[in-house]
């Protein structure tokens, strides 16, 4: 193996379709119109000296090192700010430009210090390499004049010279080695969006300065990455690199934070990671980035982490770490037992989005094959289970319509329930750099999310509706597309089921759906609703990109379908630019859902009652199938409850922190014989476990996640496990101790099952993604190199459904008792339940949930920013401390869910969407007043974990 | 089942009865037990099927109909659904 470097062409892509030949260098070269010449030079591998250049970001033409000469034309023109033209001749090589070259390197090596062999990039230095390839033999001007590079010049202090900050913890800032290329600063701009740097003074006094002269971690970096990448030099460099070296190999693989999926470059010396690097040629994220997967990877040599097998006879006796064989006996004996007694429809499994398509595959096969009961779900349940049920009605496929490349082509971006610059990242700085361009963004959230106002981004409309409007305000708007014909009728009449459309076009014109008479529901005034609705209706491409905030509700699905609606009605579908696009939280929550996670249907959303897809299975496997849907996850808790279902195999989800009404989960939980959680750490299910089998993380096994434009990636190993064994290892030898003789010696082979027996995945395998980088599924003969973008020509249900949306408020009210609504989200630097990214420097950006109240709100209550106040719903009562703003509206509270001991669901209730049981996180009725301190239930659940994670004898932890 | 299991699933067969109710094509009972059939294990289905059986308190007329022919066909074949009918569900 070897270290992968990708081209830089030097400046971006042309997408012009006119091509231009000229020649460079006596060879002919063809590219199209508005390339740079450094570009077309690079093309037939003639590399022009460079410093200020980059292909991620626009040419800038400062450090005068790619000049040139044209024939003909006067001067040397920088060739990253020439664009070719037809029939020039180029030369990059002369006398001339040799000596221009050498005296730009000259001043600039006049001005850094000379103390390579020490340096952390030495060996990954630009300006190393660029003496080296102009040849600098003498700097001339000495280092006896005004300079940056020492603190003190012949005893005096250097005002000049600044400290280096350390204030981040990934990465250090070291001013002496700037050559102010403004990379970063270009990068933070345009690559991630954030401004945080710019260049403070002029001339000899230029700086690269984060926020307004401060450190960086004052300063409004987001710590993406994204400067780091794109520094030449030591200046801005991994903290990881100074500790450890340059890496010696790398591999490519995929992020196990997000939906996004972003594919990085592991970086290794030996099996130690020195840095993650995002991969250039990554189709989701194109070479960016964010903090959570460029840094935050250090959880897994976390002290915390179990790398042994661990097993307890009940939930009150101290852990007994054990051999694997212990373990697993004990595991199935236990399963066997409670199938024995209670039957075989009592126990079950529940398949993680953080685990990889293999894995999730072979746990509902355990199930399924196994139990041989259909009682597997995922925590898909959770979050996007609407989406799919929705979306299937509508459209007949369980997934998002686009790629993410093609939000580049929207005129109109609406984005409902979605924090896309906290929750996907690099999504978001996508999304971020089209607005920048010009595209018109729509944000139907209750809270003023980062996206409704930052630096250059301005929504067009905030519509901060109260939580739980969602269906009647996709109905509003859909009144204002009727009744006022902007209808795409052609689009309607041809492609979707004509009775429908009208039925429905009947049913949103109703006067009670109307923006003014809905008013008082949603809260946002009519005409805003009115002007939203014109501008996604005629404002050219519109897409649809929601979340959480949209599924998450009793009416989840009906909003998914509603969604659908909009964009059906208006012709939105089946080309770039539009579309409906859900974001996934979890890496692979499309991937688990594909997998026949849930407990009615297999492999490829195929219903279990059908029965040319269960004979399929029935044939591979040798077994006879139930053809009857199993338990979901609340269905599972409530069953535990009821004493019908005594055994669970959780593989990486942390049902008891991630699920709703905490005490209910913990009721049922307790209420079993056996609860096998396979997992990194001792999560909080873990408290109720029997048996605790230590997970391997993604950088330790070989797999695929899909991500939420359906994109199909590799997972690489590039160490040996710490705990052992792979997942799907794991999984394999319980399910051999249960009898079933499973021989899968590499993660391939499960892919090559999955393909056999799935259609949308038959031309999947793990050949052809190392061949081709990623696939789209569907990947078949019809589509063999995937779908980018789905229901081009026809929908994959035939006709497009509309739906009847009835807008039925949640018995979730608001009252006396508890006059406030609390709706939950993420934050940017933590991850879920945050059992990864508190282990790492992370929880530096984010160490404490905080509930976000308005100012009035906090006024009639005495809250005071920063107090500890309690929060009360119908369910249970916490307590966190107040953060007091104005992006939440008065009667609306906030906040996120990241850490244990603030246990945000032990307020939420066990409300849930009526089609997919999907929780009702994001609505609670909820009270919040002042206090002393955390609640009795949070004493006691601290005692309570300390207690449950009592481990007898020494085991090796994790350095 | 205990009281507070049957008044869960009671309360979620009058969630799903005020989607179905207000869809006029196809029927909107006739969808609405298809829809039990497909996500309902059994044992809910047998259980809201005992609660209609006993006067289904609480229930919405819609969700007592369609729970009604759920029982009905609940009798005639275990795999209720039409080939080919799975991929439409999400």
């Amino acid at each position: 193996m070897t270290l992968i470097k990708e081209t830089d062409y030097g400046t971006p892509e042309s997408k012009s379709e006119k091509l231009v030949t000229l020649t460079i260098d006596g060879k002919s070269v063809t590219v199209p119109e508005g390339t740079s010449i450094m570009r077309a030079a690079m093309e037939i591998g003639t590399e022009i000296p460079k410093l200020c250049a980059a292909d991620s970001i626009k040419s800038f033409g400062s450090c005068r090192l790619c000049v040139i000469e044209v024939e003909g034309r006067n001067g040397t023109p920088a060739s990253c700010t020439t664009p070719v033209a037809p029939g020039i001749s180029v030369k990059t090589q002369t006398p001339r430009l040799a000596a221009i070259r050498r005296g730009v390197m000259e001043l600039y090596i006049s001005d850094h210090p000379l103390d390579c062999l020490t340096c952390a990039a030495n060996g990954d230095c630009e300006l190393q390499d660029m003496a080296g390839a102009v040849g600098l033999r003498d700097v001339r001007y000495g280092y006896d004049g005004a300079n940056h590079v020492f603190a003190r010049n012949n005893g005096e202090v250097n005002f000049d010279w600044k400290p280096k900050d350390e204030s981040n913890p990934y990465f250090s800032y070291d001013p002496s080695k700037c050559i102010v290329c403004n990379r970063c600063v270009r990068a933070c701009e345009e690559v991630q969006g954030t401004f945080a740097l710019t260049i403070s003074g002029r001339g000899f006094d230029s700086r690269v300065s984060p926020g307004m002269d401060e450190a960086f971690m004052e300063s409004e970096c987001v710590s993406c990455g994204a400067c780091v990448q794109a520094c030449p030099t030591a200046t801005l460099i991994e903290k990881s690199v100074i500790a450890i070296g340059q890496p010696e190999h790398s591999s490519v693989t995929t992020c196990a934070y997000c939906g996004v999926g972003c594919t990085f470059k592991a970086e290794m010396r030996g099996e130690e990671v020195v840095r993650m690097v995002p991969w250039k040629d990554g189709k989701a994220n194109h070479g960016h980035s964010c903090i959570k997967g460029r840094f935050a990877y250090g959880y897994a040599q976390h002290g915390d982490r179990i790398l042994n097998p661990m097993i307890r006879e009940s939930i009150d006796q101290p852990w007994r770490v054990v051999s694997w064989d212990e373990a697993i006996g004990f595991a199935a004996d236990r399963l066997k037992a409670a199938q024995e007694k209670y039957g075989k429809n009592s126990v079950g499994v529940i398949t993680s989005s953080r685990c990889t398509n293999e894995e999730s595959f072979l746990v509902q096969k355990l199930a399924r094959q196994g139990f041989r009961n259909n009682n597997t779900d995922t925590c898909a349940r959770v979050c996007h289970s609407p989406t799919g049920y929705g979306l299937a009605q509508a459209f007949g496929t369980s997934a998002g319509t686009q790629d993410f490349d093609s939000v580049d082509d929207a005129d109109v971006i609406l984005v409902m329930g979605a924090n896309p610059t906290d929750a996907h990242p690099v999504f978001g700085s996508r999304m971020k750099k089209r607005l920048r361009e010009g595209a018109k963004l729509i944000v139907i959230d209750p809270r003023r999310i980062d996206l409704v106002r930052s630096p250059h981004i301005e929504a067009d409309y905030h519509l901060p509706l109260r939580p739980g409007a969602n269906v009647a305000m996709v109905t509003a708007l859909a009144h204002v597309i009727v009744t006022e014909n902007l209808v795409n009728l052609d689009f309607v009449k041809s492609r979707c089921d004509w009775d429908e459309y009208q039925e429905w076009a009947e049913f949103v014109s109703l006067p009670k759906n109307s923006p003014e008479a809905m008013q008082e529901t949603l809260g946002v005034p009519a005409a805003d609703v009115r002007a939203a609705a014109r501008l996604y209706a005629t404002g050219g491409n519109a897409a649809i990109y929601y979340g959480l905030g949209v599924t998450e509700h009793a009416q989840g699905s009906t909003t998914v379908m509603g969604i659908a609606n909009l964009a059906m009605a208006t012709g939105n579908l089946g080309r770039r630019g539009v579309g409906v696009n859900p974001l996934r939280g979890q890496n692979n929550v499309q991937g688990s859902c594909d997998m026949g996670s849930f407990p009615h249907e297999l492999p490829g959303y195929r219903h279990i009652s059908n029965d040319a897809a269960r004979q399929a299975f029935e044939k591979d496997w040798g077994v006879a199938l139930d053809p009857e849907p199993g338990l979901r996850i609340p269905n599972m808790f409530d069953a535990a409850i009821e004493g019908a279902f005594k055994g669970l195999y959780v593989q990486g989800e942390d049902i008891l922190q991630s699920d709703p009404d905490t005490r209910h989960v913990s009721r049922a939980l307790a209420n079993m014989d056996i609860v096998i959680v396979q997992d990194l750490f001792l999560v909080e299910t873990a408290n109720y476990a029997h048996v605790f089998l230590p997970g391997a993380t993604f950088l330790e096994k070989d797999g695929t996640f899909t991500n939420a434009e359906r994109r199909i990636q590799r997972v690489t190993k590039v160490m040996s496990p710490k705990n052992g064994y792979a997942d799907w290892e794991v999984t394999q030898l319980l399910a051999n101790k249960l009898g079933l003789n499973w021989n899968y010696t590499d993660a391939s082979q499960i892919m090559d099952e999955i393909a056999r027996l799935t259609p949308s995945f038959a031309g999947v395998s793990f050949k052809r993604l190392e061949e081709v980088g990623s696939l789209q599924w569907p990947v078949n003969a019809d589509s063999p190199d995937g779908m980018p973008i789905m229901h081009i020509n026809g929908f994959a249900r035939g006709k497009g459904k509309f739906v009847v949306t009835e807008y039925v408020p949640t018995d979730e009210k608001v009252g006396p008792r508890f006059p406030l609504l609390l709706t939950t989200g993420r934050i940017l630097s933590q991850y879920n339940v945050g059992a990864q990214t508190r282990r790492t420097e992370n929880s530096q950006w984010h160490p404490e949930d905080m509930l976000e109240i308005h100012p009035h709100d906090a006024e009639d209550r005495g809250v005071r920013d920063g107090d500890w106040v309690r929060v009360a719903s119908r369910a249970g009562e916490t307590t966190l401390r107040a953060k007091i703003t104005d992006r939440v509206a008065p009667g609306v509270v906030y906040t996120t869910f990241h850490h244990p001991t603030t246990q945000a669901n032990v307020v939420t209730t066990d409300n849930s969407d009526w089609a997919t049981n999907c929780p009702e996180y994001k609505v609670t009725a909820v009270q919040v007043s002042t206090t002393n301190g955390p609640t009795d239930w949070q004493h006691q659940y601290r005692e309570l974990t300390a207690q449950s994670r009592r481990i007898a004898s020494t085991i090796d932890a994790a350095e | 089942m205990s009281h507070d299991s049957v008044d869960k699933l009671v309360k979620m067969a009058n969630q799903i009865g005020k989607f179905f109710v207000a869809q006029k094509h196809p029927e909107g009972v006739a969808s609405m037990t298809d829809h039990l059939k497909k996500f309902w294990n059994p044992r809910m289905r047998e259980a809201i099927i005992a609660h209609v059986d006993h006067g289904g308190a609480g229930l919405d007329p819609i969700a007592i109909e369609a729970v009604k022919r759920l029982g009905q066909r609940a009798g005639a074949a275990a795999s209720g659904l039409r080939p080919g009918e799975g991929g439409a569900d999400g």
